[in-house]
């Protein structure tokens, strides 16, 4: 067995089979992939959520995850956060001639792992291999299925005057991780990416109110991008506290030493939720239970004042608008 | 401009320390501050040290924070 | 964080903003000149808390905001040499040239990488003998010696593929151009933190000798800018002119000598261009000819194409404090931060950007 991939494992002869058989579907075995037909078949009664999301993320290993796990994760999470449980995955894999075969079963395992403890099963799947320089190591498309209950009905316009916004835990976690491992601006630390599936966390948030208006996960732009959108959305104001916000001192220190605000940050671990002020300490307290939301928040409120706007009151005292992000956040020096 | 923040020097071996600063390391040059030493704050730039922090003016500079706040209360 | 988070303690902040209250009865603008301190200002809502006599103008004092095209095309250029790697601060990957910027070019295969250091820079040109590294120098007087210290360590340990294109530019002379121009009229100045503990006081003290106004020099945190504008209040009311060092802990009257040493070993003064200030004398700094064997631009045959500075982009009269950014008809349409027409609106510390992303003035 060659220890590197080549292009003809992708290009469906005999080693291109022999690799799904022995890389992915023996890592990911359930009865649907074992099939090995042409699509997955399943009965599903009632509302459905449907999502994609391609992962590109270099380093393809980082602290807390690697693009496997992030590649379950981002689309369990985009699932749940319409109030869905998460069933089905499927799973595409671009990999780049030479990539060691120790690295992708490494990634396969990480997906095998991840989806078992979000109680998602794998069913269909695709592999190409592209030219040396064509992929950064691997590209990752995963388009997932869930399952909405009756009575669930989250949407980013449903914010009203008066809600609580409820935020899961500390901010800036993955993307100072992912930064820390970059050539050239490595630092030392013990900060992981809070890469984590949300979909059970979410489960039990609907056990305590089917009530909850909006949920969304602050990925690329960060928190303070994520509210800006919901307030258009609902074309509500929302006001938040910073001293409110969890950040881990490490983010802190790492953002003070590249010039970099957390609230503009990347989180994959992490939700915000708008909710009715009357169910606000109940699904609190629901987070909390959840090991990924132990450090969960109510950051602030939702008002109709500014419509559209996000406001924070600083650790200062004083106010100021919280903008979104445009483009990406780049360490500086000035 | 002129990103620069105070961090605590653990170890100095040469011209470079290894400093810390909220939970998180590095390795900095020390070329420009060849009077550091273990224990100190050094102001980071990019990498290098430019100054050592003068912990007993920042204690001073805090007291007279602490008597302005007190003062305006009073007045209030 | 330490000598961090002391500095942020809201009542204290408290205190600071009672004391500009009372003591606040005239009418006074102060430029804070550093970016850094623009940063401040906006992230920590200071502007909205201050008193109605006091406003607040936001400076030149951003290198990349003030770095010229034709400067920018020349490191562009520089990318496009076959078997360069340029490294570079994060801050100029968007800066757009007069065509184009750093990170289209890397978009289109330059070798652009971005460094926190120049020691990082280094390791590169060690790690790729074969392969040309030109770092580029931007920044003030902070960053300057730190360069400075890069090429002494090139040299010492013999590497050979080490350049560094000098974009570096000094700060007095360009607040001297502001207030040569009497385009603005400042009542005080709040002095740049952390080029001044390079520097020290003395060359603001002649800048408040010479156009009689007050200048204190100021750290970064939001307590340090209140500090500033405080003492600032108290020399306008007193009608004094002089330099104080309000930032003790990180700065000394006589500057870093060993910092000057090493910027003076490596570096010579020279003219610099400045977008939106033109050509100022002795602002600029160049590789002096005991390490030309490190200077970009005698290694090199660059060859940009022809500079031009963007149309309707009011970024020159915004660096100078004459404009604000409302003011330009392309801030916020075809100027955002994502498509970015001038520097100002690139560099989070340019006033454009602050503006952008935090707001202008808010009800409190």
């Amino acid at each position: 067995m060659e220890d590197r991939i080549l292009l003809a494992h992708g290009s469906g002869g005999r080693l291109a089979h022999e690799l799904v058989e022995t890389t992915f579907v023996k890592a990911l075995a359930n009865p649907l992939l074992a099939k090995l037909d042409d699509a997955a078949t399943f009965d599903l009664g009632g509302k459905l959520a449907f999502t994609t999301d391609s992962y590109v993320v270099s380093p393809l290993f980082f602290p807390g995850g690697d693009i496997g796990k992030l590649a379950v994760c981002g689309t369990v999470n985009d699932l749940a956060m319409t109030g869905a449980k998460p069933l089905y995955l499927s799973l595409s894999f671009i990999i780049e001639e030479g990539l060691s075969r120790r690295d992708l079963a490494r990634v396969v395992d990480s997906i095998r792992r991840v989806a078992g403890e979000a109680g998602v099963e794998i069913v269909t799947g695709d592999t190409k291999v592209v030219n040396r320089g064509s992929a950064d190591g691997l590209f990752i498309n995963t388009a997932g299925i869930g399952i909405i209950a009756e009575g669930v009905s989250i949407s980013g316009s449903n914010a009203r005057p008066g809600d609580r916004v409820i935020l899961s835990g500390t901010i800036g976690d993955h993307g100072i991780a992912v930064l820390s491992q970059r050539e050239g601006l490595s630092f030392a630390t013990r900060l992981e990416s809070d890469c984590a599936p949300l979909g059970k966390l979410v489960a039990g948030m609907l056990a305590v109110s089917r009530n909850i208006h909006c949920l969304r996960d602050p990925t690329r732009g960060g928190l303070a991008t994520t509210l800006n959108e919901l307030a258009a959305q609902s074309k509500v104001g929302i006001r938040i506290e910073e001293d409110r916000v969890p950040v881990r001192e490490e983010v802190l220190a790492a953002g003070e030493m590249l010039g970099l605000d957390p609230l503009y940050i990347a989180n994959e671990g992490k939700l915000v939720a708008i909710v009715p002020p009357e169910d606000a300490g109940g699904i609190l307290e629901a987070v909390r239970a959840n090991k990924y939301g132990k450090e969960a928040a109510i950051i602030g409120e939702v008002t109709a004042e500014h419509p559209g706007r996000v406001v924070m009151k600083t650790s200062l005292g004083t106010s100021r608008i919280v903008d979104m992000l445009v483009g990406d956040p780049l360490p500086r020096i000035c | 401009m002129c990103l620069a923040i105070p961090v605590l020097i653990k170890s100095i071996e040469d011209s470079e320390a290894e400093v810390e600063i909220g939970g998180i390391a590095r390795r900095i040059s020390l070329e420009l501050t060849p009077e550091a030493r273990v224990g100190d704050y050094a102001i980071v730039h990019t990498g290098y040290a430019i100054n050592i922090l003068d912990q007993e003016e920042a204690r001073e500079t805090l007291r007279l924070f602490e008597e302005i706040a007190a003062a305006a209360k009073e007045e209030s | 964080m330490r000598f961090i988070t002391e500095f942020r303690r809201p009542e204290l902040a408290r205190g600071l903003l009672s004391q500009i209250q009372s003591q606040s009865r005239t009418k006074a603008r102060f430029m804070e000149f550093c970016g850094g301190h623009t940063v401040t200002i906006f992230r920590y809502g200071i502007r909205q808390a201050l008193p109605r006599t006091l406003e607040m103008v936001s400076g030149p004092g951003c290198p990349v905001c003030v770095t010229a095209s034709a400067d920018l095309d020349k490191a562009i250029a520089l990318s496009r040499v076959p078997g360069v790697i340029i490294t570079t601060f994060g801050d100029m990957l968007r800066v757009p040239g007069s065509r184009s910027s750093l990170e289209k070019a890397k978009a289109e295969g330059a070798d652009v990488r971005m460094v926190y250091s120049t020691i990082d820079a280094l390791r590169i040109a060690s790690d790729n003998p074969d392969r040309s590294v030109v770092f580029l120098g931007i920044g003030f007087e902070t960053t300057a010696p730190t360069v400075a210290a890069s090429v002494l360590r090139a040299r010492e340990r013999g590497i050979k593929n080490y350049y560094v294109l000098s974009l570096h530019k000094l700060c007095p002379p360009a607040i001297r151009a502001i207030l040569d121009s009497g385009e603005v009229r400042l009542d005080g100045l709040i002095c740049p933190g952390h080029v001044s503990t390079v520097i020290g006081a003395h060359p603001w003290e002649s800048v408040a000798h010479d156009y009689h106004i007050p200048g204190v020099i100021s750290g970064f945190e939001p307590l340090d800018i209140l500090q500033a504008v405080s003492m600032l209040v108290a020399q306008v009311e007193r009608g004094e002119a002089r330099v104080e060092i309000a930032y003790r802990r990180g700065v000394r009257p006589e500057g870093n000598p060993e910092a000057l040493r090493v910027m003076e070993r490596v570096f010579e003064t020279g003219p610099a261009r400045w977008r939106g200030l033109g050509e100022i004398a002795e602002s600029g700094l160049k590789i002096r000819g005991d390490y030309q064997e490190f200077d970009a631009e005698r290694a090199f045959n660059i060859v940009p194409e022809p500079a031009r500075e963007p149309e309707g982009c009011l970024c020159g009269e915004i660096l100078r404090g004459v404009k604000m950014p409302l003011d330009c008809s392309l801030f916020g349409t075809t100027c955002t931060p994502e498509h970015p027409v001038g520097p100002c609106m690139v560099s989070s510390e340019g006033s454009c950007a602050a503006y952008y992303l935090y707001g202008g003035s808010l009800g409190g």
